[in-house]
């Protein structure tokens, strides 16, 4: 099974009915394998506080959500992050690229990647980090976490972890 | 007439549907009209009452309702295009279109000088958008209710606020009822937000 289609069945074993993304080059495919699920409702949003709306009510609505998404989206997605979903206690699993790590070659990602971090810890958002292609054996325990704990929980994945640009 | 004549219009209409409203002055001209446990109310977060709505929309039977302003619906303009191209009949969007920014203290917005929120609606692809004068408002929602299309409606009314409390209710109260109350409606128990003690 390659990477793509191992996170499509962790969320379906996971119960995840709903997914929003926005997309990156590093996740085109886990977002074509979504797409192409029979299980999983994927509806693109234009911006990922947007995203974070549409996770809300269908959680809400009794369909667990997750977020697709580029580590940038930190930065406009505080505000949502601290007063939608935390505030109102609701889980949110972010598989998040983690743009701007080793291998980047666009210079610019490298400087929200020094932030991206820092704020979540700020946030205090549980994090995690696949670096390894192994680091995805966690990732159904990663996602029953976060529906134990209604946090939003991050798990961020770097391009050593797709295997390159 | 201002929003919140409308809203006293729309009470007994919307009563007792699935409601999902914008942040500030028109949440808690909602709550102090008229508290349900159907009623979600923004507390934080502006811009999103159309994109939550649309989401609880798509997941369950239900019929929902996103009471939105025209400044909310411009700071998340995306909304229209994602409504849109994931049309469902059991959701309706009413813009409460003041030309201002009621909760800030009434700055214009720009739905109020040259931008027609309707045609922007309509442009993203939404079919069924109504343009209507406030004291047609109560008519139109609820013909969107009845209605198998989902429906925008964008409710034309002068600026201005009526003075109630700030909602002082706690957050995971108001969203673990309306949870509560629209899974029992739904004829299911909420897989969330109960857990086995221990």
């Amino acid at each position: 099974m390659n990477i793509n289609d191992r996170i499509v069945a962790g969320f379906v074993a996971g119960d995840v009915g709903f997914v929003t993304t926005v997309p990156c080059k590093q996740l085109a495919g886990v977002i074509d394998a979504l797409e192409a699920h029979p299980d999983i409702m994927h509806v693109p949003s234009n911006k990922e506080d947007e995203g974070m709306g549409l996770c809300a009510g269908a959680w809400m609505g009794g369909t667990r959500p997750a977020i697709i998404m580029q580590n940038t989206a930190i930065g406009v997605t505080i505000n949502t992050l601290v007063t939608l979903i935390q505030y109102y206690r609701m889980p949110l699993p972010m598989l998040i690229s983690y743009r701007g790590e080793l291998g980047e070659p666009v210079a610019c990602q490298a400087e929200m990647a020094v932030h991206t971090k820092a704020l979540l810890a700020q946030m205090h958002i549980p994090t995690y980090h696949f670096h390894q292609q192994s680091d995805v054996e966690e990732f159904d325990a990663i996602l029953e976490y976060t529906f134990m704990c209604n946090k939003p929980v991050a798990i961020l994945t770097d391009a050593t972890f797709w295997g390159g640009y | 007439m201002i929003r919140s004549a409308v809203l006293a219009e729309l009470k007994d209409i919307i009563s007792d549907e699935f409601v999902v409203c914008n942040i500030g002055i028109p949440s808690q001209e909602l709550h102090a009209l008229d508290d349900q446990p159907t009623n979600f109310y923004m507390l934080g977060t502006m811009g999103l009452a159309s994109s939550i709505g649309l989401g609880l929309a798509l997941v369950q039977k239900q019929n929902v309702i996103a009471i939105d302003g025209d400044g909310s619906i411009l700071t998340n303009l995306g909304t229209l295009a994602t409504i849109a191209n994931n049309a469902t009949g059991n959701f309706t969007l009413l813009i409460i279109d003041n030309g201002s920014y009621g909760s800030t203290g009434d700055q214009p917005t720009y739905a109020g000088q040259k931008t027609a929120l309707a045609a922007v609606a309509r442009a993203c692809g939404c079919r069924n958008v109504a343009e209507v004068p406030g004291k047609e408002t109560a008519a139109a929602v609820k013909a969107a209710l009845a209605c198998d299309e989902m429906t925008i409606i964008v409710s034309k009314c002068a600026s201005g606020n009526r003075k109630e409390p700030v909602i002082t209710m706690d957050p995971v109260v108001i969203r673990d009822r309306f949870m509560r109350t629209l899974a029992q409606r739904n004829g299911n128990v909420p897989k969330e937000g109960i857990r086995a003690a221990g």
